[in-house]
Parts: structure tokens; sequence; C-alpha cells
């Protein structure tokens, strides 16, 4: 199959970039949009011109490294899905195909489609976590956890940390991912002493990394690639209102 | 050189005990005047920088990816090992060491397999308490699974991503100490040589994967933990960015790379589709639980699988192996895939693959029950191939998956230089000739919580901080090396580019020293390996710049790496003439087809030295001893 | 942030507390000059507690557009200095996405009426005594009662997405009560609009003289 690809081409983070153009055959309907860039690459490599920069690490949707929009949306038209495991099936013989990369001011451009979204580490660093040192755990069966909380844990533990909600708001905000984080965390016992007092750390960290507000639109949910839901979103407004009140 | 794997002495069951004991204690006051370089981010890596970290050592943990979020523990789907005997079904710590013992094929030390099973139970504990999401049953308690090669339920989980669920566990441990300034994190840094100064490692030489800048870093201790080599195949179900080039330098800066030719197939992967083809798909072990696998009988039998009856079709695994069916270990279930296969039976377009079918479970357990257990490992698979696994079955095949082989290292964690420790999958470590499922995340986190802090104090106590820099000599030349290799690598300027020779590569090995070996075969990929280095350096085409960020670059010098790799992988391959675990010479076998052992001979942890460009590498044996295992030939039937 | 977010959502609930209450006051209209004028006297018998609404409303309104301005410049200046060259949006509402533009178009929209009725300066005919009158001498102009139609719809956008999406930020949602919050807001919104543009409309259709 035929596909023109528009690709966003900058050289690096201060140079200006522009989308180029480049015609692609003989693809098969089988290949992940990665590999037809691994493709495009090679034979941009021979002709002796500069490879499209793009992240990518496991391609099998876990790691989180990449991802980019296609035609406007966070990895692309398929809902659940990474752009290392979107097939070239879902497109159309001869379609004309968009490569962006995610932009907000918290995610840099670094080259290409690649960005640098280190402010999602940095929001973990804040607060995201249990402060367990080593060594000092109790049995694994002491503290009970009923199902249904393991279960809702998981469904938000399950973010990749890819950025794609931050690229799909029209504000640009990180509450998706740092919502999944505190629900992960809020909705165990082990996760209760520093519940509130996390989500204000998060939040503040958020604030500082300039990320925009949420306005609760849902473009988010929409293209997460492990279907984190809104309500990890309610959970993180509610701990930080609790937090409010209650962390002095 | 004589190889001191320092296993202490007493009863197996005490021995990790006395170590402890026996080990010098650095003064709480003191350690932060240590510092400790960490290479790779992973389960084993960021579990170890995060505990030294609250340890109070300065640390500084290095990765090639934007985040240490992103080593490819996270890809591990199955599950964790522990001798909880939670189900009360016979576990005990003693059978988790007698399985994995036994499941390595008898080519693993004793000493640090029995210490893994007696840490894997604190792991759990430690993974739950820091809030890893572990499925749990309606009241509360810790759900576990079964796994292959073990008859009870030891395995925990969380849906099918629990590698994600425990790195992200000890990657939120390792962002605590970062924020509290005792870890600094250096991502998007690639190490690319180790310096040693007076016979001790003492820091490393990095690249800047943005810029390009090479850097210098000294530490007291340097540990590696950064991964296998599954990549030398070029296809495997590694990610794309799993490299060797930590590990290689280390062997040729002096530290001794064993049992390279242990390397370990998954039998069960998504079968390669194309020539583009970048990756191979793990699809977890967990579904043989439920999944049966099946050819048809009749050879080149294209009808749609539905439409083969079932006196038709041939259950190999469980009519070769009625004791554990669909759960034999990895090796023989991905051999016994490759001779179906090989014989005509094999399925799909290229006839290289098997099914792995559903449809009993379903009709057992109801689509809810089976969707619960594996729905998102389904979804993936027909996101990749665009079969639906509740219909159809799935078609699988047999794809590189991990590399038993590693660094060298004593029971310490110590490679053969002082001062460099290495963890996790990079060393050789305690799967012997064949990893057990679940026993990788296992391994990584006992190095990284609970072997390697007590460890390497042990080695610090000894080692006074000295004030070293930067500048020292040993620095300068490594640094050199390292631009000497890129300057070559951009400008051979020649006509294919890294990746072609990368495929090329890969098909060599998995041809000659894939599933199965022999000497013949062994020999021919040797020359075919040199034949096709000397034509990378003369003729690859890098293109771009050293300093810049350059993805075409950061795999051509993994690819140099992976040269040399192949052909010590394929040295030792042929140096072992024996059939053991993943490592499969076809004139060793039993009238069955099963592998043969020669443990009067081959007993023995295969250790080899870098002696110099072009040199052949020099042969250390460790030999190795069973006191409570007693090999025999392992028999799943 | 989060902070200001809650601002938005309390003001909001409060604002939109008082839209119903208003509509429901105004559809009085219908039951004739002596019944609505009884009415609009009754709001002002007490000056004290007339004021106190006001300045209540006044502190709702003032935080509400303080809320919005402050992310409004981090959200649409700051987070995303450049924008894409192609965007789709796939779930989200045009409600959701307009909220920016309904909200000060409404908030202009407001100070008109009550230039108008209120302070009567909005070019139409008024007297303090008959505020029936006033209304129907109003809305008998009719480009202003097409604009109070126009108007009502943008307040019924914004309350479309404003009126669950404040439960969300007070951290509220559950996945089976979120799904009928958001019926209850469309049902509202739109019950909103019709109770609200009923009078232009009747006036202008003759219904109300």
């Amino acid at each position: 199959m035929k596909l023109i690809l528009h690709i966003w081409r900058q050289k690096n983070p201060s140079a200006p970039g522009k989308m180029m153009r480049y015609p692609m055959d003989n693809l098969s309907h089988e290949m992940s949009v990665l590999e037809m860039l691994d493709v495009l690459n090679e034979q941009l490599i021979v002709k002796g011109e500069r490879p499209v920069t793009f992240e990518h690490d496991c391609r099998e949707g876990i790691c989180g490294s990449c991802g980019f929009m296609i035609n406007g949306v966070a990895h692309g038209p398929m809902p659940a899905t990474t752009v290392c495991q979107l097939t070239l099936r879902h497109f159309k013989d001869g379609e004309e195909v968009y490569l962006e990369p995610w932009r907000a001011h918290a995610f840099p451009i670094l080259k290409d489609l690649m960005v640098n979204r280190s402010a999602l580490d940095r929001i973990i660093a804040a607060g995201g976590y249990i402060s367990v040192p080593t060594g000092s755990a109790p049995d694994g069966n002491t503290i009970p956890v009923g199902k249904g909380d393991a279960d809702r844990s998981m469904d938000a533990a399950a973010c990749i940390g890819c950025g794609a909600c931050v690229a799909a708001c029209p504000n640009a905000s990180a509450a998706l991912f740092t919502g999944a984080k505190i629900a992960h965390l809020g909705l165990l016992p082990q996760g209760q002493p520093e519940r509130n007092k996390r989500a204000l750390k998060m939040v503040a960290q958020v604030t500082r990394e300039l990320f925009g507000s949420c306005s609760n639109i849902g473009e988010c949910e929409a293209v997460c690639p492990k279907e984190i839901r809104l309500e990890a979103i309610a959970r993180m407004n509610r701990d930080f209102l609790a937090g409010s009140w209650t962390e002095r | 050189m004589k190889l001191d794997s320092k296993i202490p002495s007493g009863p197996i069951q005490e021995k990790w005990d006395r170590a402890r004991f026996e080990m010098k204690l650095v003064n709480p006051a003191n350690k932060r005047k240590y510092n400790i370089i960490v290479v790779g981010s992973g389960l084993a890596g960021g579990a170890a920088a995060a505990s030294f970290g609250e340890l109070g050592y300065n640390v500084k943990c290095f990765c090639y990816q934007d985040s240490p979020r992103r080593a490819h523990s996270i890809a591990a789907q199955g599950g964790i090992n522990a001798a909880k005997n939670y189900q009360n079904d016979g576990d005990s710590i003693y059978r988790l060491f007698y399985d994995t013992v036994k499941g390595g094929d008898f080519r693993a030390r004793e000493a640090n397999v029995y210490r893994l099973a007696q840490i894997s139970v604190n792991i759990i504990d430690q993974c739950v308490a820091q809030g890893v999401p572990f499925a749990r049953e309606y009241g509360g308690t810790l759900s576990n699974r079964s796994f292959g090669g073990a008859q009870v339920s030891r395995t925990f989980y969380a849906r099918g991503q629990t590698g994600q669920q425990l790195l992200l566990g000890a990657y939120q441990a390792l962002m605590r100490q970062v924020d509290s300034g005792s870890v600094t994190m250096f991502p998007r840094t690639e190490m690319v040589d180790l310096v040693v100064v007076d016979g001790r490692a003492r820091g490393i030489v990095t690249r800047n994967l943005i810029s390009g800048k090479i850097e210098s870093h000294v530490a007291d201790a340097v540990v590696l933990g950064t991964g296998g080599y599954g990549n030398v195949f070029y296809l495997s179900t590694n990610a794309k960015g799993s490299n060797a080039t930590a590990i290689w330098r280390a062997y040729k800066r002096g530290a001794l790379f064993a049992n390279p030719c242990f390397t370990q197939i998954h039998p069960t992967c998504i079968p390669v589709s194309g020539d583009y083809q970048s990756k191979l798909t793990l699809m977890s072990e967990s579904l043989r639980n439920d999944g049966r696998i099946w050819v048809p009988l009749a050879k080149g039998d294209t009808r749609p699988p539905m439409q083969i009856p079932e006196n038709e079709r041939d259950y190999y695994l469980e009519r070769r192996y009625p004791a554990f069916g669909n759960l034999v270990p990895r090796d023989i279930a991905s051999r016994a895939a490759k001779q179906v296969c090989d014989e005509g039976h094999g399925v799909g377009s290229t006839g290289l693959g098997v099914y792995l079918d559903f449809s009993d479970a379903i009709q057992r357990l109801g689509n809810s029950v089976v969707a619960d257990r594996y729905g998102n490992l389904f979804k993936m698979y027909e996101r990749i191939t665009g079969d639906n696994p509740y219909e159809v079955p799935m078609r699988i095949f047999p794809a590189i998956h991990y590399t038993m082989g590693g660094l060298w290292v004593d029971y310490q964690l110590q490679s053969t230089i002082p001062g460099l420790f290495v963890i996790g999958e990079a060393n050789f470590s305690d799967h012997g000739a064949n990893r057990l499922g679940a026993s990788a995340l296992m391994q990584g986190l006992s190095d990284g919580y609970f072997v390697l802090p007590y460890t390497i104090g042990n080695y610090l106590a000894a080692a006074r901080p000295d004030g070293l820099d930067a500048n020292h000599a040993q620095f300068r030349e490594a640094e050199e090396n390292v631009n000497r290799i890129t300057q070559r690598l951009l400008a051979a300027n020649g006509q294919r580019t890294v990746d072609s020779f990368h495929r090329e590569l890969g098909k060599i090995l998995w041809d000659y020293c894939g599933m199965a070996r022999n000497a013949e075969g062994l020999r021919l990929a040797l020359g075919k390996i040199r034949e096709l280095r000397e034509e990378y350096w003369k003729n690859v085409l890098v293109g771009g710049e050293a300093e810049d960020l350059n993805q075409s670059l950061e795999r051509a010098g993994r690819v140099a790496d992976y040269f040399e790799l192949a052909e010590l992988l394929v040295t030792d391959a042929l140096a072992r003439n024996e059939s053991c675990g993943g490592h499969f010479r076809e004139e060793f076998q039993t009238p069955e087809g099963e592998a043969l052992r020669d443990d009067a001979n081959y007993s023995y942890v295969a250790a080899w030295e870098y002696k110099g460009p072009n040199q052949e590498p020099e042969l250390h044996k460790e030999p190795l001893e069973f006191e409570h295992v007693h090999p025999s030939q392992r028999s799943y039937k | 942030m989060n902070g200001k977010k809650a601002v938005m959502a309390v003001s909001g609930f409060a604002l939109f507390g008082f839209v119903n209450v208003h509509m429901l006051g105004n559809l009085q209209v219908f039951l004739g000059r002596e019944a609505f004028n009884r009415y609009a006297e009754l709001l002002r018998a007490e000056p004290a507690l007339l004021w106190a609404a006001r300045i209540v409303l006044l502190t709702m309104v003032i935080l509400h557009i303080w809320a919005s301005w402050k992310l409004m410049v981090l959200n649409k200046l700051r987070a995303r200095p450049v924008g894409y060259v192609m965007k789709r949006s796939i779930v989200s509402s045009y409600a959701s996405r307009t909220m920016y533009w309904s909200g000060p178009i409404v908030g202009a929209f407001v100070i008109y009426h009550l230039m108008q009725f209120t302070w009567g300066v909005g070019g139409t005919s008024h007297d303090p005594k008959d505020p029936y009158g006033n209304v129907v001498h109003g809305f008998q102009v009719i480009p202003i009662a097409i604009a109070y139609v126009v108007a009502m719809g943008l307040l019924m956008l914004h309350l479309y997405h404003g009126a669950w999406s404040m439960f969300q930020t007070l951290g509220v949602n559950h996945p089976r009560y979120t799904p009928l919050l958001k019926r209850f807001a469309q049902v509202v919104s739109i019950g909103l609009f019709l109770g609200f543009s009923s009078i232009p409309a009747s006036v202008m259709a003759g219904l109300i003289q």
C-alpha cells in the first residue's frame, strides 16, 4: 500500500521546524507505524539525508517511550493503542498522514518527533510513591486489600507515562497522569498515610512545570492507551481538597 | 586466573546469614562519602540505586531511556515467584530452590539459588508495601497462579503487567531518593566504557545521547544492571534499545563473561510476518495455563484451524509430557515447537507457527473468566495480528527472550574486576542453562534490594574514598578509546545501513546458534560472523555527526559490540559439547530427542577472558558442585 | 491551580443555583402583570437581604471570572505556546471546548441585562414601578429579543458542561452516577434555555402583551 507522510522536522530545540512530505510505497498493512518509519529512515540514510528521530523502545505498548500525533490524534486512530502497535491496516491506501510531536510547554521538542518528558518524572519524584525503605515491610498478607480496590488501583497503575493525555488536552494538562498515580496509591491501604500530602505535593509540582489545568473535557481519557478514566482526576481533586484542609 | 566464587561455608540454609554476619559494614555517617555508579534503572539497577540512596550512599544512576520508568523490565508480563506457600500446596523455600536448580538443568550455583529462594519472600512483602497492586482474592489475600516448570502455584502477578508494576514500585522508590538528593539520575545517557584504575573499577565513560558529549564519572564502585544481550539476534522480545555495550566493554576491560551460549527461547511469541519486522512480541507464558498447544496431524494442512476436527490435531506437548503437559519449561516447549514445524506441521503463511487454543478453556470457564485472566493479552494479540483469540486459536512461535549468560560474578555479585558489581540479567546469575518463568523479576529484585546493598558495603568498607578525579590518565584513555570507535564508525561512510548488518548478523545466529546447534553449523557461523564484521567496519553507513542526537550512531556502536559478542557466543556453544537447557546441541540428544547433559565433563561455568583484539579468548572453568539437588535427566513426562 | 479550579466550581455552583431560581421567578411573567410585579416588589421588600444576595452573587461572579482568567492565561497562553498543525477532538463536547468563549459572552450579556432591567439604561423604555411592562417593551425590540435568545443558548452551552464538570472538579465521580450527573446537566441546561427563552419568544409572538 501507499501512504503520503507529512512529518514535523526540527533539527534541535531552538531551530525552527516545519512539516515535510514523504511519499511511501510498498508498505505492508501488517507493519506498525514505527516499522514504516524504520523503512523510511533506512531510505533516508542511504540517500544521505537526516533520518527522522522518534522515540521508541519496547515496541509492545508498555514502556511508554513512543508516541506522537497522527492526523491530529495522540497515538493515532485506534483506541487503547500506542503507535508501536498501530498497524497500517487502519489506514486507507494512499491516505495523507500527518505526524507531529507532542506539544506542551512542559514537553520541549528535542528533535523531530522526540520531546523531553522529564517533567513527568519530577511529578512522581514530588510525591508519587509510598515511603517504605527496603526491608521495612510486613508480610504481604498482613494487610488485606479487597479485590475491587486492588483491581481499581491496578486500572490506574497501568499508566505508562507516555504523555498522550497532555498532548491531547487543549490545555496541555497533566491531570490524568497525576491523577492516575494518586488513584493507584490512594486506593490501597498502604497508600493512606501519605494520601493527602501526596496530592498536595504532586499538584504543586504540576503547577511548577506549567502544565495547564483540567477542564474535564475528556480528550485525555479518549486517547489514553491504557484507558485510564477521568475518575482518577476526580480522586486527585478530592485528595487535594482534603489535603488543603488537613495538612498544615 | 583462579575463579573464587566466595561461597560461604556451612549448611546451605545458613550460608546467606553467615555471609551477612561476616560482611564488613560502613559506618552510617561515612556512607555519604562513597560514590556509587549504577548503570541501568530496571528492576535490578533501579532497586539497587533506590536502596543505596536509602542507606545514605551518594548514587549516580544512568539509563539510556528518557526515564528510569521505561527500562525493559517493564515488559515482563506473567509474574514473580516466591516461596510463600500461601496456597498451602506444598511449596517451600527448598522446593523453589529445587525447581530452579532443576529447571536450570543443573548449571547454576546451588548456594546462589538457595539465597534467591530465601529472599523471594521478602521481595513480595517489600513490593506489597510499596503499593504494587498485585492480584487479590475476594477476601483480600494475595492471589497466585502456576507457571511453567513448577507444580505449585507460587507466582504473584498484577494482571499481565507484573513487570511494569514491580518496576514502577522500584522507580517510585528511586524517584523518592532523587527528590531527597541522595540519587542523581542521568537519563538518556549511555555507558560506553568502564574505567579501571589500579585494578579496581573506578568509573565509567558515558555518551550523552542528546548532545553526543562524552563524559567521565568517577566512583568508588560501579554496578551494572544493564540487562541481557538477546538483541544480538536482532529479532528478539527485548526492547529495541536493550543492548550489551556496557557489559561487553566491561568484558574488554577484564571482567569475565560466563556461559554466553545459554540463551533462552520463549515458546509463546507472535510469529514473524515480514522482513521489515523490528521485534518480536511475547505473549505471556501464563497463557499456557489454560491454552492448549497443537498442530495439524497432517503435514502441510492449510485448512483454517476451526475446520480441523479434534482427531486430526496433535496436542504434542500433552502427548509427549503427560505430567506437565503444556506447562513444560520454556526450552522444552520451544524445541518441541521447532521440531513439529521442521517436520512440516507448522501453521500460518510461513509454516513457522503452532496453535495456542483457548476454546476448551472458554467452554469450561466462560468468556468472562478467560477475559479476566488474559483479556489484555488477547487484546494485544488482536491488535497486532487482526485475529480474535476468543474465536480463532492464536498462532505462536518461539523467539529469543532472555540470556542466562552474562558477566561472571561471585556470591557477592562482584565480577572479576574488584569494585565492579553486576546484577540482574546482566550477570550470568542463578538460572543455569535455562530460566524458569517468573524467575527473572525475582532475581532482579533480589539482587537489587536485598543482596547488593549488603555486599557492596562489604567492598566499600575496605576501600577508602581517595579523591580520585576524572582527569586521571585512565579516564582520558577511555574517553579517547570511545572517540576513536565513534570516528571509525562515522568515517567508514559505506553503502549499508547499521540495521541491515544487524539483521544479517541476527539471521546467522538464529540459523546456526538458535534453538538447535551443531558443531558444523557453529564453525560455519563463526566464519560468517567474522566476514560480516570485517565488512561492517569497511562498509557501514552511519550518517550524521558524533556531537548530536544521532540514533543511527547509537545503534552502530551497539552493533559493533554485537559482532564480537556473537563470536564469543558461538565459541562458547562450540566448546560446550553437551546439551543442557537453552543450549541444545544436536549431536548430544537422547533417542527420544531430549537434551543429553554431560555432567562428568561439563558441569562447570564457562567464564571467558578477553585477550585483546582478534585474539582467542581464554576459557576459565568454575566447577559446579551439587550437594542438595542431585543432577538427573530432567523429566517432565 | 487545583485551588482555582475549586473556586471555579464552587462559584459556578452558586451562580448555577441563582440562574435556576431566577428562571423560576421570571416565569411568573406568564401569570400576568400583577403577579409578576408583585414578585418583583417582593424581591426588593427587604433591602438588607437584597444587598446581601447581591454582594454574594457579585463575589461569586468576581471569583468565577478571576479564577477563569488565571486559568485561561495558563491554559491558552503558557501551557502550550506552539499549537498543532493538525488537531482533532475525539470525544469532547463543543460545549466543553468553548467555555472560554461562552463564559465572557454570557458575562457581557449579564451586564446589558442589568443595564436594561435594573438600571434602566438599556435603551428601551423603563418604568421602575412596572417591571412587567419593561419586559414586554424590552422584548418588543426584535434584535434585543433575539440577542437574549442567543445569549441563553450560550448559557445553555456553558452549563451543559459546567453543571456536571463542577462535581468532577470537587472530586465527585462515580462510574454509575457520573453519567446520570451528565444527563442532569444536559436536561437542566436545556430546560434553562427553554425557560428563559420562552419569555422573549412569547413577547415576540405576541403571547405576552
